[in-house]
């Protein structure tokens, strides 16, 4: 994966904008010194590294846009940082740019039952969202799986998701408002308590614009009153075809689960081993969870179980209490330190119809024959949104680059079956230049002229989501302006 | 003059060769457009997919909405975000689009719940105002690749570009649905109820006050679920009043969406959204002659004298739309709330780069001069 070179004139800068910064911003605020920019050189996407010219970590709203004036005056690109949970190189910086890490910024500044929203400031991590409500009863319903770590604001960059999205959305259907700093330094309110903002949606193109269009400092959240239980059912099937038809037959049925999580065999297999959950040995295994009273439960659970019957299932087992629950839910969520045990792994993150299910399952199977490496799936099966894990050896030489092959051949094939490259996890850098195959010229120019109007100079997060060679004229206008 | 072509390439030929304004029209029932030669999409119609075990839909922009839901019916399925059709309301005739619905953002008394039409949107295809065809977003249900135009589109009144195909996310039908009223509750009794029903944990699909002054809050799901749940919500609503359950409310959650109370009013009505706790105030202030609650209160319809400048009695956050008024009132108000500096300058330069030619509804979701 490339990234522009970076540009002298913006590095010889370096001392004039810490002087200037200075005037905005406390000492401890401007992270200048080349060992301690290490710790933001990288994302979770941890094969791309590159040490920023410097971090700044602001306090507030006004911090905010006190930074991006000065950058902007300077010219200076800036790349914004919730958590840096990003697995698509989100938050990867250049050598010539500021990251702006949004950390400190991590207050609840309203909870409001009546209206079932909060308020907080984007630094805050997801999970200690629904921690601030749940005492009252109440969640804030995204849940990526990096939930305890991952910010906000980065769940609103990428328009994040999580296993509960088939019945709750993802980030941009629970996102109420946000305050917005433009680069230009501008303070903007879009959206608030009340359901729908005026005028464009332009809340609904902010999210999930990967920090491209400015940074939002503060949230307004939709929050939900815990349903009064929930619990899933294991299913096992001896073929992937079987599996993918009864989530069919389910999701037609009428019943509206909570969640359908898929595993194949060799993600049940390294599971099995790292956490001892008790999952049956078989090709495709389903979680289902639903919610309700105990009773509401029992009946969802009872139609569920006799859709799956009529697929002779391996294995059916009911959960009957929270005890049973966790077990079935803990090989799932220890999916990924199960693969991380056995090898390094690139997560893809491409969506397909659901119907598609069975024939890409196969594809990706003989790829991983053709490639001569293994690959695990576990995935959120009721929206398509899949996760193809690619095992691979970082310290074999060329081995990175063979993974990075196959995944952009699952991706390319998503696409061709009718999906997407990303279903939650954004593009990033890693998904970049494979936008081509997802969009033709025309379509990325449309998304483009957005950027163009909300950061004219393209400095907020440049090197991203649009591929370099789309997007270079309008990258190299503020250095050619020099 | 008429313009209605049949196909997308069509369309854009149009357009690029287009050099006067452009009054968008899907099938005419939501009274939007402005000055200058129709240009329909009905000629634009069919369903081109329909996965019901995907619970996703393909259709061109100029489909009746009719059609869809006749096809989805068949399924047991349904647009759950309720699109509303304001023909009575707003005293227009003709034949609702999925266009017109998306264009305009028409979403009803289930948005609280589940949703707006915008969240139900899975990819556009439409073509802008200089004749490009653009196409964003797909047909799967989660999709973050590149930035989201689907939802920028929805509800850009087609002033950002023609849409000719929508791909939507569709969701089951429900086996029973039922609805617990309380007569008689003022708005701020009526919209403390409603938040106390919707912050419970018993899933509310609709909560809304009629202009009869019926507080209703809807319950949607398999039979013995409903039940269960009008029961616990009627113990936990009891110290509001009396709290009946009623099998047979589905009209009223029809006129409310649909603003057929204000049908044949004379006054000037305006569509209010608003923080639901504040919605009594509102009230209060904008002292209307009719009005209803919906979204718990969030969204207000209200009808007022002809020409009243409602939005100079609004001082919460929140916004108001001029739904029906006559033209020198739309000229003097605009159908849309200003707004701020920043924002309009943002909506206006985007609205340049999508409609360089300034011929797509021009005007429409501009403040009045």
């Amino acid at each position: 994966m490339d990234m522009p070179a970076p540009n002298p004139a913006l590095l010889a800068r370096k001392d004039d904008l810490i002087a200037r910064l200075s005037d905005v911003l406390p000492p401890d605020a401007i992270i200048h010194d080349a060992e301690e920019t290490l710790a933001y050189e990288c994302d979770a996407l941890t094969a791309y590294k590159c040490p920023p010219m410097l971090a700044v970590l602001p306090r507030s709203t006004q911090d905010v846009a006190d930074v991006l004036k000065i950058c902007h005056a300077m010219d200076v690109p800036v790349v914004p940082r919730g958590a840096g949970t990003s697995l698509a190189g989100g938050a990867l910086p250049t050598a010539d740019c500021v990251i702006l890490g949004v950390a400190r910024m991590n207050e609840v500044l309203e909870a409001d039952y009546d209206n079932r929203v909060i308020r907080v400031q984007t630094g805050r991590t997801n999970l200690s969202v629904s921690g601030a409500v749940e005492d009252d009863g109440f969640f804030y319903a995204p849940d990526p799986s990096s939930q305890l770590a991952c910010a906000i604001a980065g769940n609103i960059a990428m328009n994040s998701g999580g296993a509960h999205c088939l019945k709750y959305g993802v980030t941009t259907n629970n996102l109420l408002g946000v305050t917005l700093v433009t680069m230009q330094g501008e303070i903007v309110e879009i959206g608030g308590a009340h359901l729908d903002a005026a005028g464009l949606d332009l809340l609904g193109v902010i999210c999930g614009s990967e920090g491209q269009l400015g940074i939002v400092t503060e949230a307004t959240l939709r929050i939900l009153h815990k349903p009064e239980g929930a619990r899933p059912v294991l299913m096992g099937f001896d073929s992937n075809e079987v599996a993918g038809a009864c989530v069919s037959d389910i999701i037609k049925a009428g019943v509206l689960p909570v969640a359908i999580e898929f595993m194949d065999r060799p993600c049940i297999e390294a599971c099995e081993n790292f956490a001892k959950a008790g999952y049956p040995m078989c090709e495709a295994l389903l979680i289902v969870e639903v919610e309700g009273s105990d009773a509401e439960i029992d009946a969802q659970l009872a139609l569920i179980m006799e859709i799956a019957r009529k697929h002779d299932p391996v294995e059916l087992r009911e959960a009957k209490d929270g005890d049973e629950a966790a077990r079935i839910w803990l090989g799932r969520k220890s999916a990924f330190g199960a693969m991380g045990q056995i090898n390094d792994y690139m997560c893809l993150d491409g969506t397909i119809p659901v119907t598609e299910l069975p024939y890409v399952l196969k594809r990706i199977g003989e790829m991983s024959e053709d490639y001569g490496l293994k690959v695990a799936n576990v995935f959120h099966a009721g929206d398509g949104n899949m996760h193809p894990l690619i095992l691979f050896d970082a310290n074999k030489p060329g081995d990175l680059e063979l993974c990075e092959a196959f995944g952009a051949d699952i991706l390319k094939l998503c696409v061709e079956v009718g999906g997407c490259l990303t279903g939650e996890h954004g593009v990033g850098i890693e998904k970049r230049d494979l936008m081509h195959d997802q969009y033709a010229a025309q379509d990325l120019e449309a998304q483009m002229a957005v950027k163009d109007v909300f950061d004219p100079k393209w400095l907020l997060n440049p090197a991203k989501v649009f591929p370099l060679d789309a997007s270079e004229a309008r990258r190299s206008m503020a250095i050619a302006a020099e | 003059m008429k313009m209605r072509p049949s196909s997308e390439a069509e369309l854009a030929e149009m357009m690029a060769a287009a050099n006067a304004p452009w009054h968008i029209t899907g099938g005419g029932t939501r009274g939007i457009g402005g000055d200058g030669a129709a240009l329909e999409t009905g000629g634009l119609r069919g369903i081109g997919l329909y996965e019901p075990g995907a619970l996703t839909l393909v259709a061109q922009a100029g489909t009746p909405v009719a059609e869809i839901e006749a096809a989805l019916a068949a399924q047991n399925q349904r647009l759950a975000f309720e699109p509303t059709d304001l023909r009575d309301a707003l005293g227009t005739s003709g034949v609702s689009t999925i266009g017109g619905v998306v264009a305009t953002g028409a979403s009803g008394p289930r948005r609280i719940a589940v949703g707006a039409a915008r969240d139900f949107m899975l990819g556009v295809r439409f073509v802008d105002g200089a004749g490009t065809i653009v196409k964003n977003g797909g047909r799967v249900m989660k999709n973050v690749t590149g930035y989201d135009l689907v939802k920028l589109m929805t509800g850009a009144h087609g002033t950002l570009g023609v849409l000719t195909e929508v791909s939507l996310k569709v969701l089951p039908d429900v086996e029973m649905q039922a609805s617990l009223r309380l007569s008689g509750l003022a708005p701020d009794q009526s919209v403390a109820a409603m938040s106390a029903a919707l912050g419970s944990p018993f899933e509310v699909t609709g909560a809304g006050r009629t202009a009869a002054g019926d507080t209703l809050l809807r319950l949607e799901g398999f039979e013995a679920s409903v039940r269960y749940r009008a029961g616990a919500l009627s113990k936990k609503l009891a110290g509001f009043g009396d709290v009946t359950l009623d099998d047979t409310a589905g009209q009223d959650w029809t006129d409310l969406r649909d603003a057929r109370a204000f049908a044949g009013g004379s006054g000037d009505l305006w569509r209010l959204s608003v923080t639901p706790s504040d919605a009594p105030a509102v009230i209060a202030a904008v002292d209307p002659e009719t009005y209803t609650l919906d979204w718990g209160g969030g969204l207000i319809w209200a009808e007022v004298p002809a020409g009243t400048d409602l939005r100079a009695r609004l001082s919460v956050p929140g916004h108001a739309t001029l739904m029906r008024a006559s033209v020198e009132t739309y000229g003097r108000l605009g159908r849309f709330h200003p707004e701020l500096d920043v924002l309009a300058r943002i909506s206006r330069e985007l609205r340049a780069r999508f409609d360089p030619k300034g011929i797509l509804n021009p005007g429409l979701m501009e403040a009045a001069p």
